[in-house]
C-alpha cells in the first residue's frame, strides 16, 4: 500500500467486507429464534443448542479446509483441465491466514505483491464466506429439529458447512470455476450455491431421518404441527431478511476496476467480477421480497409462518439474477417461485412422507432451484464473465447447474452420509426421548431444583408465621 | 527477545510480515487444532449416547411418558 489511491481501495474493502459479516450475524440469530419457535416445548433447549453448536464447529473446520477448497477445486478437480490449484494463500497453516501487516513475507511461499494484496483481504474476505457456510448448516438444522441426534447432526453440519457447499462454489461461484467456463452458469445472490444445496442436503437427510412421532396419520394423511411461538418465528425471519442485506452485499466486490483494455472505470461487481451496482440488487432484493410476501399471502390464505417464509423463498427465488433483471421482473420471478415451491412442499410431503419441520427444503431448495433455472431464460445469452471466452448463459446451462447443486452436491451428499450415520445408530434418538423430548432430563433436573425452592420457601412463611 | 519477528514499530512497516508470535509453528498449531476438532466430536458424542440411555431408564416408562405429552397437550399451553 505505497500509494493513497491503493490504500483507500483496500481499507475500504476491507471495511466493507467487515460490516457484511456484522450484518450476516442476524441471519443466525435469526435462525436460533425461528427453530426454537417452531420447536415444541420439550425440544427447546436442544434445538436452540444444536443450532449455536454449528458455528464454532463449521468456523474452524472452514478455517482448517474449507477455505483452502473454494481456491483449489474450480477446476473440479480433473473436470476440466488444471487439476487442483496451488492455493497458498488459503491453507490453515500459511501465513496469510493469520494477523499480517502486507509486508515482507516470511515464507518464499509468497512474494511480496501477494502479501500487499492478501493480508488485509483474506481473514474478511473468509469471514464473509463463513457466514455463508453457517447459514448452509443452519437451514438443514431446521428441517431436522425434533428427533435428530446431534451427534449425527454436527458431522452433517460440517459436511454441508466445510465441505459441500464450498465445493459448489468454487465450482459456480468462482470467478474461474468450471461451471462458470463451461455452463455459463449465472448465480449472482445464490439460489443455487447456498439454497438450492442446502435444501437438497436437508431432504436428502430427512429421507433417512424419517418424520416426528405423530406426523403422518396410519393412512398416510400429514398432520400440522403447529410453531408453538408464532412470535418469535416470524421475528427471527424478520431477523432472516434483515441479515440477508448482509449476505447479498458480501456477494458483491465493492470497487474495481472494471473496463477491459485501456481506460479505467470503477465500479462494484457481482462475484464473477462483472460490473452492476448496490443500487440494481437493492431494488431487486426489495421487489423480490415483496413478490414473495404478495404471493405467499395468496397461497397460503395469509397464514403468516407460510407468507413469511415465502419473502425469503421469493428472494432466494430471484437471487440467480437479481444483478440483472428489472426490479418488475424480479419481482415476478419471485412470485412464480413462491408458487412453485408452496405446491412442492405439500406434493413431496404427502407423496414421500417427508417430515420439514419448517418447510427448509420448500423455501431454500426448491426456490433456488427455480431461482437458477429460470435466470436461464430471462438471462439467454448474457455474458457469464467478462472473460468473452466462458460460456453465455443459457437454459440448459442453467437446468444442469441447479441439478448439480440440489442434486449432485446436496440431495446425494446428504443421504448418503445420513445413511451412513444411521448405520452406526448417531442419526436417530431413541424412541423414548423423543416422546419424552429431548429436553426431558435438563428439564427434570430444573423442575426438582424449583419444587425444592418452593418447599424451602413454604418452611419459610410458616417459620416467619410462627414468630409473629 | 521477541516471540515475535519483530521488536518495535520503528523501522520501516513495510518490513512488517506476521504479527502473530512463533512465524514458522504454523503446522504444528493446524495439527493440534485439528485433533482439538476431533476430540470434541468424540467426547460429544459419547455423552450425548450416555445421557440417553440414562433418559430411556429415567422416563422411558408409560406412566411417565403420559405425564410429559400431557404438558404438552394444546389444551395445556
Amino acid at each position: 500500500m505505497d500509494n493513497e489511491l491503493a490504500a483507500l481501495g483496500i481499507i475500504f474493502a476491507e471495511f466493507y467486507y467487515w460490516l457484511t459479516v456484522v450484518l450476516m450475524f442476524l441471519i443466525h440469530v435469526g435462525f436460533c429464534m425461528y427453530e426454537v419457535g417452531a420447536s415444541r416445548h420439550k425440544n427447546h433447549m436442544h434445538t436452540l443448542m444444536k443450532n449455536t453448536m454449528l458455528i464454532p464447529l463449521v468456523t474452524i473446520t472452514f478455517f482448517f479446509f474449507g477455505w483452502w477448497i473454494y481456491f483449489a477445486f474450480p477446476n473440479g478437480p480433473g473436470i476440466i483441465e488444471g487439476g487442483l490449484v496451488d492455493a497458498p494463500t488459503a491453507v490453515a497453516w500459511g501465513e496469510l491466514m493469520g494477523p499480517h501487516m502486507g509486508g515482507k513475507p516470511a515464507t518464499e511461499v509468497f512474494t511480496a505483491d501477494d502479501t500487499a494484496g492478501w493480508a488485509r483481504i483474506n481473514g474478511v474476505f473468509w469471514a464473509a464466506f463463513l457466514l455463508f457456510s453457517w447459514t448452509a448448516a443452519s437451514i438443514v438444522s431446521g428441517a431436522v429439529i425434533e428427533r435428530i441426534k446431534s451427534t449425527g447432526f454436527y458431522i452433517l453440519a460440517v459436511g454441508i458447512g466445510s465441505v459441500w457447499w464450498i465445493i459448489d462454489a468454487s465450482w459456480g461461484w468462482h470467478s474461474a470455476g468450471w461451471m462458470v467456463q463451461k455452463l455459463g452458469y449465472h448465480d449472482a445472490y445464490a439460489s443455487g450455491v447456498i439454497h438450492a444445496i442446502a435444501g437438497g442436503y436437508a431432504l436428502g437427510i430427512l429421507f433417512v431421518l424419517g418424520p416426528r412421532i405423530g406426523k403422518f396419520a396410519p393412512d398416510g394423511t400429514p398432520r400440522n404441527i403447529s410453531p408453538r411461538n408464532p412470535w418469535l418465528v416470524t421475528l427471527g425471519l424478520f431477523l432472516i431478511y434483515t441479515g440477508f442485506w448482509g449476505f447479498y452485499v458480501a456477494c458483491n466486490v465493492p470497487m474495481i476496476d472494471v473496463q477491459a483494455g485501456d481506460g479505467v472505470f470503477f465500479s462494484a461487481t457481482n462475484i464473477y467480477l462483472a460490473p452492476t451496482t448496490l443500487s440494481a440488487i437493492t431494488v431487486n432484493f426489495l421487489m423480490s421480497l415483496s413478490g414473495g410476501l404478495l404471493m405467499g399471502f395468496i397461497v397460503s390464505k395469509g397464514d403468516a409462518f407460510w407468507t413469511y417464509s415465502s419473502g425469503l423463498a421469493g428472494i432466494i427465488a430471484a437471487s440467480a439474477g437479481n444483478d440483472l433483471y428489472h426490479p418488475i421482473q424480479a419481482m415476478f420471478i419471485a412470485a412464480a417461485g413462491v408458487v412453485v415451491m408452496y405446491k412442492l412442499h405439500y406434493f413431496v410431503e404427502r407423496t414421500f412422507k417427508i417430515d420439514d419441520a419448517v418447510g427448509a427444503v420448500a423455501v431454500h431448495g426448491y426456490a433456488g432451484f427455480f431461482g437458477v433455472f429460470i435466470a436461464g431464460f430471462f438471462l439467454w445469452g448474457y455474458p457469464s464473465s467478462p472473460d468473452a471466452s466462458f460460456h453465455v448463459i443459457t437454459p440448459w446451462g442453467q437446468f444442469i447447474g441447479a441439478v448439480i447443486m440440489f442434486g449432485v452436491l446436496g440431495f446425494l451428499p446428504g443421504w448418503v452420509t445420513a445413511k451412513v450415520l444411521n448405520g452406526f445408530d448417531m442419526l436417530r434418538i431413541p424412541r423414548e426421548v423423543e416422546l419424552a423430548g429431548l429436553d426431558v432430563g435438563a428439564n427434570a433436573e430444573r423442575y426438582a431444583d424449583e419444587q425444592a425452592i418452593i418447599d424451602a420457601e413454604r418452611s419459610a412463611v410458616g417459620r416467619a408465621a410462627g414468630s409473629d | 527477545m521477541s516471540t515475535g519477528n519483530f521488536e518495535n514499530f520503528a523501522g520501516t512497516i513495510t518490513e512488517i510480515g506476521p504479527l502473530y508470535p512463533f512465524v514458522g509453528t504454523e503446522m504444528l498449531w493446524f495439527i493440534l487444532g485439528l485433533v482439538f476438532w476431533i476430540w470434541w466430536h468424540v467426547v460429544q458424542s459419547k455423552r450425548e449416547t450416555r445421557e440417553y440411555e440414562e433418559e430411556v431408564k429415567r422416563f422411558g416408562g408409560a406412566e411417565s411418558l403420559n405425564k410429559i405429552i400431557d404438558k404438552e397437550s394444546p389444551e395445556n399451553p
